[in-house]
């Protein structure tokens, strides 16, 4: 059956703490960060961009896993942040794991479940036979503007997913969507920062998507949220995945370990995924994993994961890539001035 | 440096494509073109290098130009790979913490761009492993 053969995780060293941020525009950090239910962010080093968190995401899975490059047959990368405007991300990513050049490759965007997206083709095209792997990457270096709402949690990182037939770590029993025209945030061609609708980026946005493909999918697998041992949700704040959960009735402890969100913020494509990957950090065999992602504009993918015995066997080697725990504590605190530097906000000569 | 100089060294950047004289055992990074201690007798083949090594000495640079103004200050070492060649690199570590015999892995990153419209260039610098 179609499904995860490998995963890895992708996160920059250097963190901004959310008071910080709040300093320097005269916010109350404190209530800031906790209304949203994130404490730290996490920002890339000078060097790095979404094709170099991809990369190390990707590689990270392949480390994980003896997959022959050449059984990859395709490379998806999605992302609202690729650094071309036109020349994939996903050829780059190809290269740097030794895949190309018998592969098809694209780059996807659809807001924060691009990645999920890059899925869901991967495994269409695993289970009609036209590849024997395809790797399925969400990464992202989100853009906030200064001093906006969203400055305090667009964050950098990312995870991959070789999707693969044989032997998989993770059985993915299904997936399904639920899709609308809705305007609650975009960035037009050539604005550096995004623009949102504020107070309508939830009800008629996040929850009327995720909550309508969980929904979806607990209906078509004749499951209830306690069938599941843990559940992740898209996670742009601690707040909305833990509010969709409790709508749905998945409890605290079921979606906690894939709460990512809190030390790490909001990495838009690479959320959910980074999500999964700290529940598959710790899964075992027979766990039944629930995740849902969330994109602006907007649309829900909703997954049934159910772990197998593969994940503890020689075919596959966790610890030979870090967690997304390891990840999240090798870091390195910043101030606002270094994070501006970082983000490419100090404007040199050319 | 040209898209295409750039093109044509780029899986010894981003894979760390070297070689191997296979008569001697020597490793070559990067890539030569015939084994200087046996010459014409060498076998030269292809070698991807593990990605690990140490520092055998590194420099603090604190004033550079173009590309690399803005990430100063950084260090710039020596690096002997297991397999036992040497390259000059730029290690991404507190510029504090270095230190000769340091273990290092390589990483994927950005090395450089051709100004905002131009190429982005990207390859293996090594981080503290
Ligand atoms: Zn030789």
């Amino acid at each position: 059956m179609v499904g995860i053969i490998s995963y890895g995780a992708y996160i920059p060293r250097y963190r901004i703490k959310i008071e910080e941020i709040a300093r320097v525009w005269g916010a109350n950090g404190t209530e800031i960060a906790r209304g949203l239910g994130v404490f730290e962010k996490a920002l890339p080093d000078m060097d790095e961009d979404t094709i170099t968190i991809s990369v190390e995401a990707a590689r990270a899975a392949m480390a994980r896993r003896k997959v022959d490059p050449a059984d990859i047959g395709a490379v998806y990368v999605g992302s609202e942040s690729h650094p071309y405007a036109v020349k994939p991300t996903a050829v780059t990513v190809g290269e740097a794991i030794g895949a190309t050049p018998v592969m098809t490759a694209a780059d996807y965007e659809f807001a924060c479940k691009a990645g999920t997206a890059a899925v869901q083709t991967s495994m269409g095209l695993v289970k009609s036979g036209m590849v024997n792997c395809a790797v399925a990457v969400g990464a992202d270096v989100a853009q906030g503007e200064p001093g906006d709402a969203l400055e305090y949690t667009a964050a950098a990182g990312g995870a991959a997913l070789i999707i693969g037939n044989d032997d998989p770590i993770a059985e993915i029993n299904h997936t399904c969507s639920f899709t609308t025209d809705t305007p609650d945030f975009w960035r037009r061609e050539n604005k550096p920062y995004p623009r949102h609708g504020g107070r309508f980026t939830g009800e008629p946005a996040y929850f009327k998507h995720v909550i309508g493909a969980s929904k979806m999918m607990l209906e078509k697998m004749g499951t209830k949220p306690s069938d599941y041992t843990y559940a992740v949700f898209h996670q742009p704040n601690g707040k909305f995945p833990t509010q969709a959960a409790s709508m749905l009735g998945f409890s605290m402890e079921q979606i906690k370990p894939g709460l990512a969100v809190t030390y790490l913020g909001n990495t838009y494509s690479g959320a959910s995924m980074v999500g999964l990957s700290a529940v598959l950090d710790i899964a075992k065999p027979g766990d039944r994993i629930f995740m849902t992602s969330y994109g602006s504009g907007s649309g829900s993918d909703s997954f049934d994961i159910t772990v197998t015995d593969v994940i503890n066997s020689d075919l596959f080697n966790r610890d030979a890539a870090p967690t997304v725990s390891d990840l999240l504590a090798d870091k390195k605190i910043v101030d606002y001035a270094v994070y501006a530097k970082h983000k490419g906000k100090v404007v040199m000569m050319e | 440096m040209s898209v295409a100089r750039f093109w044509r060294k780029q899986q010894n950047r981003y894979n760390l494509i070297g070689n191997q004289c296979t008569v001697c055992g020597k490793y070559f990074y990067p890539p030569r073109g015939f084994c200087p201690v046996c010459r014409r007798d060498g076998k030269i083949v292809e070698h991807q290098f593990k990605g690990t090594g140490k520092v055998v000495t590194f420099s603090i640079i604190r004033s550079s130009s173009g590309n690399f103004k803005l990430l100063t200050p950084y260090v710039l070492a020596i690096i002997e790979l297991d397999e036992g060649s040497r390259l000059t690199t730029h290690l991404v570590c507190d510029i504090d913490k270095v230190y000769i015999g340091m273990p290092v892995k390589r990483v994927f990153r950005k090395l450089g761009e051709e100004g905002s419209s131009g190429a982005i260039f990207y390859g293996t610098k090594f981080v503290p492993a």
